[in-house]
């Protein structure tokens, strides 16, 4: 039996790896992985269609790999660091994303908007000054019915802008010695 | 227009918050994972629905072998159409009133994917598993597909019905022989069938509920509606539950565009679960649920006759209308109403007669017909005339800017009465336009796509013009199963200046907890950020009709700003005592209340707050709160002027959207940075159908886009960059002056988009091609165009 067999409906558990913890899930080996993070409470994975196409469901591996929980068996994600929309920022310590989303209106109805922030994510790791053609063309397998994705481009942006800034930030305060260069704060080891 | 958002929304008091961009309260939930979402809901021993489809589009039922089913680990129960004849549950009523509709199969089987049977099981995988086994025994009948076939009646398809026939109903409006006659004597007449296709809404979020019945046998029901009051009055008129005993709760909502409006079957199978099965049931769409039974919109074919002068100037209108309702007629539009607002048809134009008349067919389809992001076939109608009156410009060799010029409205015509009996509230039509041909560089770009044209290349330019009317409405000519169209506020102000307001309305994104707070805010002047905004629990909202149709802002919103003054009226008593004047002498200047001609003499809103709690003075009633039910005097009518620009690939038929500008009218502005995203993405929506969408069946009946790979969703790639910018022109009767936008750019796009191709292919003598215009269609024409003209 492997793990994709759809007709076994034996429970197992799994052990996934979600925003830094350690969580054991009860499912069927067809089990998909959205729908275990979303048995596990994790309610900001969405799911919005049966074809792979609409990208709410989009959640990162081991940091930098956007995938689509709903096409991936959580078996298959075991040994995986798997973040989703709760592991980004929680409302009193926003992501520059989550805040650059709610700066430029990058969101209506918030249906599609962890799976967006998920994979706008993924692209900043990679590229991280990004043209405007370079965002329509990676967040091109997330759908939103809501917003028309100018305001998204608009948001991706300006978090890019905030995310290499920090980024710089953090690189000239690594130059002095004695300083933290994670945290950007002199006397390293403080906190 | 471009938006700043107001930096100094998020630190302490703001009072003037009108016409502001201020971010929206309800997006840190979003962001982070902490909306929620009806499939969100989790209850101790929630039991999961699947609904078995059929696969055919008209077929007798023979026999439903549960067998297999109920065999099925974890299956709890399976029911059919013939167990809901048994409960006298088995037909819903449509919104319409003209028909009702099968909850699930009752012999027959009407369209290809209805619900034929409900199982219920412990998880979402084993109702499935369940539903694949429960075999019906099918005898195929020929499909009825065309309106064109159904309305010959060879085949009934509706044997449950007393009259013997496929029609469903004639609507008429206007003057039919004067509209003739006056055709008869135009100079020039213009006519074409025009089609508006079958597509859907298709939010991101599918349709979806939970029922529970607690302890004492009272109904809690978590559902995707854009209008929970009708709902709770539905489910009690069809379960005959007591409207008391049941609670309905519209969580957030992940778009609705109309599909969340109608009450579904999947509902009541849901409610009979729980009830039979004493636990709670969730039922969740699938995507080609969503696609293929609920909520569908459009499919109206339409004859457009234009009459009119030689110099251009409109004689007449006359429109004809086939609509195709599928197997039921679910469409929701107001009772009296039953082909919507179809009527504003006329436009932006002063047409001296017109008449429109519509007759509906049942079709072995989907039912719906529902209100896709536009006020009850407002859509229908805008695309109809404006697209007329380019066909009529490409005759008469004229501008389409010019031609328009020469027949809008006038400013100083409002109240304007069309001829088909709409009072149009207000509007500066000529101003508009020219603001957006300016913008644009209107001049510029007709001399460029001359100069294109000379090199054979295919530039075009698409104006729209559209006038709009939303807000349902006032009450003497506007229901819901009887239920008259108002809304309603209710505001509460908590001691210490905060508060929380509640409308009988529903957001499904379109931020109704930011502006109904500014609403508030601007009208007692207090802080937006401090005032909650609670919709959609029909246990703690005033009874209201729901979000759609532009709705919300021309009726809850004014609802909002009376309400607003009714507290204010409170409050001035209780500023009069702590400021020992009299009631009259105290004003409401600056967002605070002084004594006439002593400014110096003054209190606040949230001063008086405290006091109406803690000292309210002899004879005032404590306490500062109001509600109140709002029954608009007229609708109100946003207009714009779009204008598309594209480039046609004549070897491939790929058009590209160069530029996109729309100018929107739509009144007073409560926030500019909420209606400019609304406008983004109604236009885009508005791309996607003139471009991309379509539900189309074969001639066997199969539905041919019933997933996300076959039903098209602009992507970030496809969609346009938009311009934006507005006008105001407030609605004279309105207690702020707004208008409502939701809806504007999906009504008014399609035309410029479908415009701007047929203006590029002018030159090979295309008329009009019926969207959505693929490659493929576009292609086609181009080249039969050419083999024409090289035949002659
Ligand atoms: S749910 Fe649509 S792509 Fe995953
Ligand atoms: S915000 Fe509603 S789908 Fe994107």
């Amino acid at each position: 039996m492997t793990a994709t067999d759809t007709t076994d409906t034996t429970l197992r558990t799994v052990t996934l790896n979600v925003n830094g913890q350690t969580l054991h899930q009860q499912v069927e080996p067809r089990t998909l992985l959205a729908y275990a993070l979303r048995d596990a409470g994790l309610k900001g994975t969405h799911v919005g269609c049966d074809t792979s196409s609409c990208g709410c469901c989009v959640v990162l591996l081991d940091g930098d790999t956007p995938a689509k929980s709903c096409t991936m068996f959580a078996v298959q994600a075991e040994g995986h660091q798997i973040t989703t929309v709760e592991g980004l920022g929680g409302p009193g310590n926003l992501h520059p994303l989550q805040q650059a989303f709610w700066d430029q209106h990058g969101l209506q109805c918030g249906y599609c908007t962890p799976g967006m922030l998920m994979t706008a994510k993924a692209m900043l790791e990679h590229n991280p000054d990004p043209t405007d053609q370079e965002v329509r063309e990676f967040l091109s397998g997330n759908l939103c019915r809501c917003t028309g994705y100018n305001n998204i481009v608009k948001a991706v942006q300006q978090a890019a802008r905030v995310m290499r800034d920090e980024a710089q930030a953090q690189a000239l305060a690594g130059m002095v010695p004695g300083t933290d260069p994670s945290t950007g704060t002199a006397g390293g080891g403080a906190q | 227009m471009s938006i700043e958002t107001d930096a100094t929304n998020n630190a302490g008091p703001q009072t003037l918050t009108m016409g502001k961009g201020m971010k929206r309260k309800e997006d840190p939930r979003f962001l982070t994972g902490n909306g929620n979402y009806v499939d969100d809901m989790r209850l101790p021993g929630m039991l999961y629905m699947a609904i078995v489809h059929s696969p055919y589009p008209h077929a007798n039922i023979k026999g439903i072998d549960k067998a297999a089913a109920l065999a099925v680990p974890g299956v709890k129960a399976v029911i059919t159409g013939e167990d809901l004849v048994a409960a006298s549950l088995a037909w819903l009523p449509t919104f319409h009133g003209f028909d009702k509709q099968m909850v699930l199969a009752v012999g027959k089987v009407l369209f290809q994917h209805q619900e034929v049977a409900a199982v219920f099981a412990e998880t979402r995988e084993a109702a499935r598993d369940a539903a694949e086994l429960v075999d019906v025994d099918y005898e195929p009948l020929d499909p009825v597909i065309s309106p064109f076939d159904s309305m010959k009646d060879e085949v009934i398809l509706r044997d449950d019905r007393e009259d013997k026939t496929n029609h469903i109903y004639h609507w008429d409006s206007g003057d039919r022989d004067g509209t003739q006659a006056a055709l008869d004597d135009s100079e020039v007449v213009v006519t074409e069938r025009i089609y508006a296709p079958r597509c859907h809404p298709a939010p991101l979020e599918p349709c979806g509920c939970v029922a529970q019945f607690d302890a004492m046998g009272r109904l809690h029901f978590w559902v995707t509606s854009q209008a929970p009051h009708v709902y709770r009055t539905a489910i009690s008129l069809v379960t005959g539950i007591p409207e008391d005993k049941i609670r309905v709760i519209s969580p957030d909502i992940g778009g609705g565009f109309g599909n969340k409006v109608p009450v579904y079957p999947g509902y009541v199978c849901a409610i009979v679960g729980a009830l039979i099965l004493k636990t709670p049931v969730k039922w969740i769409e699938t995507r080609t649920e969503n696609l293929t039974t609920t909520g569908f919109a459009r499919d109206y074919h339409m004859d457009v006759t234009i009459g009119a002068k030689k110099d251009g100037t409109v004689t007449a209108l006359k429109v004809k209308t086939v609509a195709d309702h599928g197997a039921f007629d679910a469409a929701a539009d107001p009772s009296k109403y039953p082909a919507g607002m179809f009527g504003v048809v006329t436009g932006s134009y002063q047409f001296p007669v017109a008449f429109a008349e519509l007759d509906a067919y049942f079709t072995n389809k989907a039912p719906g017909g529902v209100a896709y992001r536009c006020s009850f076939r407002v859509t229908e109608a805008s695309y109809a005339i404006e697209r007329g009156m380019d066909i009529l410009a490409q005759k008469l060799t004229m501008d389409p800017a010019e031609l328009r010029r020469k027949n809008f409205v006038r400013k100083d015509q409002f109240p304007y009465d069309s001829a088909l009996g709409f009072t149009y509230d207000s509007g500066d039509y000529e101003g508009t336009m020219d603001k957006a041909l300016n913008q644009i560089g209107y001049a510029e770009l007709r001399r460029e796509q001359a100069e294109k044209r000379a090199r054979g290349e295919y530039m075009g330019i698409g104006i729209s013009t559209f006038t709009e009317v939303v807000g349902a409405g006032p009450s003497k000519h506007f229901d819901i199963l009887g239920i008259k169209m108002f809304d309603s506020a209710e505001i509460r102000i908590h001691p210490t200046g905060t508060g929380i307001i509640r409308t009988g309305t529903k957001s499904q994104g379109q931020g109704h907890e930011t502006t109904w707070a500014q609403i508030v805010a601007e009208e007692l002047g207090l802080d937006p950020q401090n005032l909650l905004v609670e919709e959609g629990d029909t246990d703690t909202a005033p009874y209201g009709l729901g979000t759609y149709a532009s709705r919300s802002t021309p009726v809850a919103g004014a609802a909002l700003a009376l309400a607003a003054r009714r507290v204010r009226e409170k409050a001035r008593k209780v500023a009069a005592h702590l400021l020992e004047a009299a009631a009259e002498d105290i004003e409401w200047v600056d967002h605070k209340f002084q004594v006439m001609g002593a400014p110096s003499r003054s209190v606040t809103m949230k001063e008086v707050a405290f006091a109406a709690y803690t000292n309210p003075g002899e004879g005032n009633e404590p306490g500062l709160e109001a509600s109140l039910y709002y029954d608009p005097p007229n609708m109100t009518f946003p207009h714009g002027a779009y204008i598309a620009v594209v480039d046609v690939d004549a070897e491939t038929g790929e058009v590209k959207v160069r530029r996109f500008l729309a100018i929107d009218d739509c009144g007073t502005v409560i926030n500019p940075m909420i209606v400019e995203g609304q406008v983004h993405g109604g236009l885009t929506e508005g791309f996607a159908i003139a471009f991309m969408q379509e539900i189309p069946y074969d001639e066997q009946g199969n539905n041919m886009a019933p997933n996300f790979m076959e039903y098209l969703i602009p992507t970030s790639v496809e969609a346009p960059v938009w311009e934006t910018g507005s006008t105001v022109t407030p609605s004279p009767h309105h207690p702020i002056g707004a208008k409502g936008v939701g809806e504007s750019p999906n009504v008014g796009s399609p035309a410029a988009f479908v415009n701007a191709v047929m203006d590029a292919l002018a030159p090979l003598g295309v008329t009009h091609i019926d969207m959505p215009l693929t490659r493929e269609k576009v292609w086609r024409a181009i080249r039969d165009a050419q083999a024409a003209a090289a035949s002659d």
